[in-house]
C-alpha cells in the first residue's frame, strides 16, 4: 500500500541529510508505526509521502501511485493529520468538516459512519470555533476531517505529542477501531510505549532506519541479558551500575534501573552492589521493551 | 526588601524539620466563573525533585504561572523561595529558574552569547558570567560548539544547555515545564542526570512531564484533576494507595474521571 525505496531528503546549502535512503513498505490494512525522537526525519517522510515535498533521491508510491508523477491521485485518496493543528481556527467544528468534505467532493452524511465514534465526542461543540477547542478536542476534529472523504490511507504525524497519557490511550483505541475498517494507517510518534500498539514498526533516528519488524520480534531480538534493579536511591544506584565492570549499558527505567550485562552473572552484580553499600536492593530479570532496544541501537552509533 | 520567613507563614508547615521552598495554601485562580486552579495546598522541600502532573486542561500551567510570579492569584497564599506571591513577584522571578519547551534559549545567538545574555538578566557580574560560562561549557562538553548558533544545535544539546542556563544564577528552585518532550530516550536520561545532580547540590526541581517513567524519578508527585490536587505523595505510596503497578495506572485511575479535558 505504501512503498519507500532509498528515499532521501537533504536540506540547505550544507546538504544536511534529513532522510537517509529510507526503505520500507506498509501492507493494506496495516497499522504501521514510525518510532523516533524529534529530528529523526519522521515529518519529512510524511511530507514526501503526502506529496508536499519532493525527495532528493529514491522513490515512493502510495496505493500504486508514484509520489512525483501521480501526486494528484494521492492527494485525492489520502487522509493527513500533520503535526500541528491544521484546521481553520475561525470556522466552527461543523464548518471545518463541511469544508473538507466539499473539497473532496463529498458530504458529511456520505461517510458519517466512519467518523461517528469520534464525532460524538465533540458533537456538542459543533457550533464552536475550532480555535476555541481544547487540545484533545482539536485532535479529534482533525482526525474526523482527515477521514471525511473515506481515504484508503491515513497519515498521522505525531498525533499524540504533548498529550497526557489518558488522552493518548484513548486516541490509540480510536485508531484500533479505524483499522478494523480496513484503513491503512501510518502513524509517527516519539513515545516508545505506543510502539506495541502497532502491527509493525520502524525505529528511526537521524534520518536512518534502525530496525523494522513487529514489536514482538524487535524485543525478542534484544540479545543481551537485561536486568531490572531497584534500590532506595536511584541516583546512587545508577552511578554504581555504571562503575561496575560487567555493565554493557545501564540507565534509569521508571521504578527500576535497567542494566545489560556482559555475561549472565546477576549474582556477581548483586554481591558487588551490596558491597558498594546499595540499600533496598532488588534484582530481577527485565522485560525488554522497544525503548530498551532503541537505547541499545542508539548506543551502537555516535550519539549527540 | 524584606524576606518572608517561611516558618512564619499563615498555616503551619507540613513538615517543620525540612526547609520549605514552596508553600502554597488554598491557592486559587479564577477567570470569571471558571476556577482554573481550585484551592491547591502543597509544600515543596529544599533539594526535592517534585513532579507536578495532570492531564492537559487540569490547571497545571495556571498554577505554575502563579508559583513563578507571572500571575496574581485570586485567593489563597503562596511563598516561593521565601517571597510572597502577591507582594514580591519580582523577587520570586529573580530567585527561580525556568525552562520550557516553548521558551528556552535564543536560536540566533551563539551558545556563549546566550549564557552571557541570561547571566546579565539574572544580575551576575561579568567576572561571574565568565567563570560560569567556562565551567558550564566544559561540563557539557560544548567547547567546539561554543561559537555556534543555538538554533543549529540538535534538540538534546539545546535542552541540556537550556537547563544549565536556567540554573546559572544558582536559584533555589528551578521550574521545568515538560523539558524532555519528543527527545530521544538516551538524551532524556542524560537530562535527568543533570536534574539529579542539581538536586544533589540543593536546587529544588519542580517538573511537569507526561512521561510516567519520569514520575518515578521524583521524590514526590502531585496529580491535578479539574483544577484540584487529587493526590500528593511518593510514587511508591501512590501506587500502594491506588493498588497500581505503575504510575501510569495511578494517573489513568485519577485522570479518566476528569470532566475537563484539553
Amino acid at each position: 500500500m505504501i512503498e519507500l525505496n532509498e528515499l532521501t531528503k537533504t536540506y540547505g546549502k550544507e546538504k544536511k541529510v534529513a532522510v537517509d535512503r529510507v526503505s520500507f513498505s506498509v501492507s493494506r490494512g496495516e497499522l504501521f508505526g514510525l518510532i523516533g525522537p524529534d529530528g529523526a526525519g519522521k515529518t519529512s517522510i510524511f511530507r514526501i509521502l503526502t506529496t508536499l515535498l519532493l525527495p532528493d533521491g529514491g522513490t515512493a508510491a502510495v496505493d500504486g501511485h508514484d509520489i512525483v508523477k501521480d501526486y494528484r491521485a494521492i492527494r485525492n485518496t489520502v487522509g493527513y493529520m500533520p503535526g500541528k493543528f491544521s484546521l481553520y481556527q475561525d470556522l466552527t467544528v461543523r464548518e471545518n468538516l463541511n469544508f473538507f468534505a466539499t473539497v473532496f467532493g463529498t458530504t458529511i452524511e456520505e461517510n458519517y459512519d466512519l467518523i461517528k465514534d469520534i464525532y460524538v465526542q465533540i458533537e456538542r461543540f459543533s457550533d464552536r470555533r475550532a480555535g476555541k477547542l481544547s487540545g484533545g478536542m482539536k485532535q479529534k476534529l482533525a482526525l474526523c476531517c482527515a477521514l471525511i472523504h473515506k481515504p484508503t490511507v491515513l497519515f498521522l504525524d505525531e498525533p499524540t505529542t504533548g498529550v497526557d497519557p489518558v488522552s493518548r490511550r484513548e486516541f490509540w483505541d480510536m485508531l484500533k477501531r479505524l483499522k478494523e475498517q480496513a484503513i491503512t494507517i501510518l502513524v509517527s510518534t516519539p513515545y516508545m510505549d505506543e510502539a506495541t500498539r502497532c502491527d509493525r514498526i520502524a525505529l528511526i533516528q537521524a534520518g536512518q532506519i534502525l530496525a523494522i519488524d513487529t514489536p514482538g520480534n524487535i524485543t525478542a531480538s534484544y540479545g543481551d541479558t537485561l536486568l531490572a534493579v531497584k534500590a532506595s536511591n536511584m541516583h546512587i544506584l545508577l552511578k554504581a551500575l555504571s562503575a561496575y565492570s560487567g555493565t554493557l549499558n545501564s540507565y534509569a527505567f521508571g521504578e527500576y534501573a535497567h542494566v545489560a550485562l556482559r555475561n549472565n552473572q546477576s549474582e556477581a552484580l548483586e554481591q558487588w552492589l551490596l558491597d558498594a553499600g546499595i540499600e533496598g536492593l532488588q534484582i530481577r530479570s527485565a522485560q525488554v521493551t522497544v525503548e530498551d532496544v532503541f537505547i541499545k541501537l542508539l548506543g551502537n552509533r555516535a550519539t549527540v | 526588601m524584606e524576606k518572608v520567613n517561611p516558618t512564619n507563614a499563615n498555616g503551619t508547615s507540613l513538615n517543620p524539620e525540612k526547609e520549605t521552598v514552596i508553600e502554597a495554601r488554598e491557592l486559587t485562580k479564577r477567570f470569571g466563573d471558571f476556577i482554573a486552579t481550585n484551592a491547591i495546598t502543597l509544600d515543596v522541600y529544599r533539594g526535592e525533585i517534585f513532579g507536578f502532573l495532570g492531564a492537559n486542561g487540569a490547571g497545571k500551567t495556571t498554577a505554575m504561572r502563579m508559583l513563578c510570579g507571572l500571575s496574581v492569584p485570586t485567593s489563597g497564599t503562596a511563598i516561593i523561595a521565601g517571597y510572597d506571591v502577591y507582594r514580591q513577584r519580582e523577587l520570586i522571578k529573580k530567585h527561580i529558574g525556568y525552562m520550557s519547551q516553548k521558551f528556552s534559549l535564543y536560536d540566533d545567538l551563539t551558545v556563549r552569547e546566550n549564557i552571557q545574555f541570561f547571566g546579565g538578566i539574572y544580575g551576575l557580574t561579568n567576572a561571574q558570567i565568565k567563570d560560569k560560562s567556562q565551567e558550564l561549557i566544559a561540563r557539557l562538553g560544548l567547547e567546539k560548539e561554543a561559537a555556534r548558533l543555538v538554533g543549529t544545535l540538535p534538540l538534546g544539546w539545546k535542552q541540556k544547555l537550556a537547563f544549565s542556563v536556567a540554573i546559572l544564577h544558582d536559584p533555589r528552585i528551578v521550574f521545568l515545564d515538560e523539558p524532555t518532550g519528543g527527545v530521544d530516550p538516551v538524551t532524556r536520561r542524560q537530562f535527568w542526570d543533570l536534574i539529579y545532580t542539581a538536586a544533589d547540590n540543593g536546587v529544588t526541581v519542580f517538573v511537569t512531564t507526561h512521561y510516567m517513567d519520569e514520575a518515578e524519578y521524583c521524590n514526590r508527585i502531585s496529580i491535578m484533576v479539574d483544577g484540584r490536587i487529587e493526590a500528593l505523595d511518593e510514587p511508591q505510596r501512590l501506587k500502594e494507595q491506588f493498588s497500581a503497578e505503575s504510575m501510569e495506572e495511578v494517573f489513568y485511575t485519577l485522570a479518566r474521571g476528569a470532566r475537563r479535558s484539553d
